[in-house]
């Protein structure tokens, strides 16, 4: 057991959906989150969390109202803060969004957000607990069991660089569930509305901002 | 692949889980936040909270839903007495991941499209109470306790179009009698429903589960009363319908995997030097 103190986590607040349940998961595994919007506390968070459930362009919105942008690019680009993106959150790294218009994203991860494709006579949105196949080494999916399920749900979907593609969910097609670039994060489900596998999850990224493996 | 979800639905009526029957009779069962934690433990899927006072307080439960979202590590569905955008604000930053509407639903149907611009439409929860009447199903309204004009099938489609991203069927008939779910309710509106269609009312057994869920494009099963009497119903529940060949979700730490089960899902007795055997195994609490 390490006995250093818990990371300190900062959820960024922008004004898209339910950040409580994020801040319940992270102080039930023993961190302290707050929820702030504030350059400054984010600044000194060891590391962020990007939630978000919503619409594409309002997020990007709320985030260029709140000033958040340049922030988070210094934080994140320059500094090398982690950050893990949820859901929605993931999809704003892209560098653009197709739902309901087109929007320009942070860009901070090659590719763009695209609706799930309904060809394949499945219903859209995706939603509820499905499987996801991990790629290479990634430090979120240490010590998750093979058969672990976690829950979506969302009608677009991140179709980014393969090289940046940590996980895959299957749905008519593969689907991409995580992404890793460096300390950059990003999961589609909900790891905080996982049970004990998107605990897990949440458990590995401290790991990595605690101690930075 | 896609499991099929079970979610349980707690009916709060002054603050307390009760048993519902036949949308008239009330039996208390406890505290929220109790089963809340350990419809967690047990391994459900989602859980939907039913306030079915709040209409007539004229008010959401909001402190309610901040106690219970501190146990609550799946999704998490709140209805009653929600009358605004405000109020679903507020209950999105309480912790609730969808919103369920009833009686707005007839009132505003706006109300729908304008949460689900805000909260996008997988938020959006459109719960409908259904009789059966000499003339075929009827939506019912609780409020007058009155069947409706308009059928099922009609209400949905209506729903569907504000932009309702769930349908949470419910029928009032079946409602706490244990006797399963109503399947012919079930197939007229799973037939015309484009968006995932979640059955509730009338679970007996875990085997009414399996019925329910063996119909065409039903996603989900929502159980009530039942979950409420079983030292683990859910994972029990669960490991009846996979073993039976239906999809699940069976993560918990504990699966019954090992066990058998009669036709109607009740835990079959082990042998007793199995039982025996048992008594000095030491199962630790689950670390993450």
């Amino acid at each position: 057991m390490k006995s250093a103190s818990p990371p300190q986590i900062a959820i960024v607040e922008y004004g898209m959906g339910n950040v409580r349940s994020v801040q319940n998961a992270l102080e039930k595994l023993g961190s302290r989150a707050v929820i702030t919007a504030d350059p400054a506390a984010l600044a000194a968070a060891d590391g962020l969390v990007l939630p978000g459930v919503g619409a594409f362009g309002l997020a990007m919105e709320n985030l260029r109202g709140r000033g958040l942008v340049e922030c988070l690019n210094r934080q994140v680009l320059e500094r090398e803060q982690p950050i893990l993106g949820i859901c929605l959150g993931m999809q704003l790294f892209a560098e653009r969004s197709f739902e309901m218009g087109e929007y320009e994203g942070l860009g901070w991860i090659p590719g763009r957000v695209e609706k799930i494709d309904s060809l394949s006579r499945l219903q859209v949105p995706h939603v509820g607990w499905n499987e996801t196949t991990p790629g290479a080494e990634n430090p979120l999916y240490r010590n998750i069991p093979a058969d672990s399920h976690f829950y979506f749900d969302h009608s677009y979907h991140f179709a980014c660089e393969p090289g940046f593609t940590a996980s895959t969910v299957s749905y008519g097609h593969d689907l991409v569930a995580a992404v890793r670039k460096k300390n950059i994060f990003g999961v589609q489900f909900h790891p905080e509305k996982s049970q004990s596998a998107g605990l897990r999850i949440l458990r590995n990224y401290l790991n990595f901002v605690g101690g930075g493996c | 692949m896609l499991k099929k979800r079970i979610l349980a639905v707690l009916t709060v009526k002054d603050g307390l889980v009760v048993q519902s029957i036949g949308f008239k009779k009330y039996l208390p069962v406890g505290k929220p936040e109790i089963a809340v934690d350990f419809l967690n433990r047990w391994g459900v899927d989602e859980i939907a909270i039913n306030v079915i006072d709040a209409s007539r307080r004229g008010r959401v439960e909001r402190e309610l839903l901040e106690r219970v979202s501190e146990f609550c590590f799946v999704p998490l569905t709140y209805g009653g007495g929600i009358r605004s955008v405000e109020d679903m604000k507020e209950l999105v930053q309480a912790g609730a991941d969808k919103i369920m509407l009833n009686s707005l639903f007839r009132q505003s149907p706006e109300m729908v499209s304008e949460g689900a611009r805000h909260f996008g439409n997988q938020a959006m929860v459109v719960s409908i109470d259904c009789v059966k009447t000499p003339q075929g199903y009827r939506a019912w309204d609780h409020l007058s306790r009155k069947a409706l004009q308009e059928s099922p099938v009609e209400h949905v489609k209506r729903a569907e179009a504000c932009g309702a991203g769930e349908i949470f069927l419910n029928s009032v008939d079946e409602d706490g009698r244990g006797r399963g779910y109503d399947l012919e309710l079930a197939r007229e509106v799973a037939q015309a429903a484009t968006v995932p269609v979640i059955l509730c009312g009338g679970v007996g057994h875990a085997s009414d589960i399996a019925a329910g869920l063996a119909v065409k494009n039903v996603a989900a099963a929502a159980v009530g009363n039942f979950f409420h009497y079983t030292e683990h119903s859910v994972t029990l529940a669960k490991a009846f319908l996979k073993a039976g060949g239906i999809p699940l979700r069976l993560d918990t730490y504990f699966n019954y995997a090992e066990s058998k089960f009669d036709g109607e899902g009740r835990l079959v007795k082990k042998p007793d030097h199995a039982l025996k055997e048992m008594l000095f195994e030491f199962h630790p609490m689950e670390k993450i």
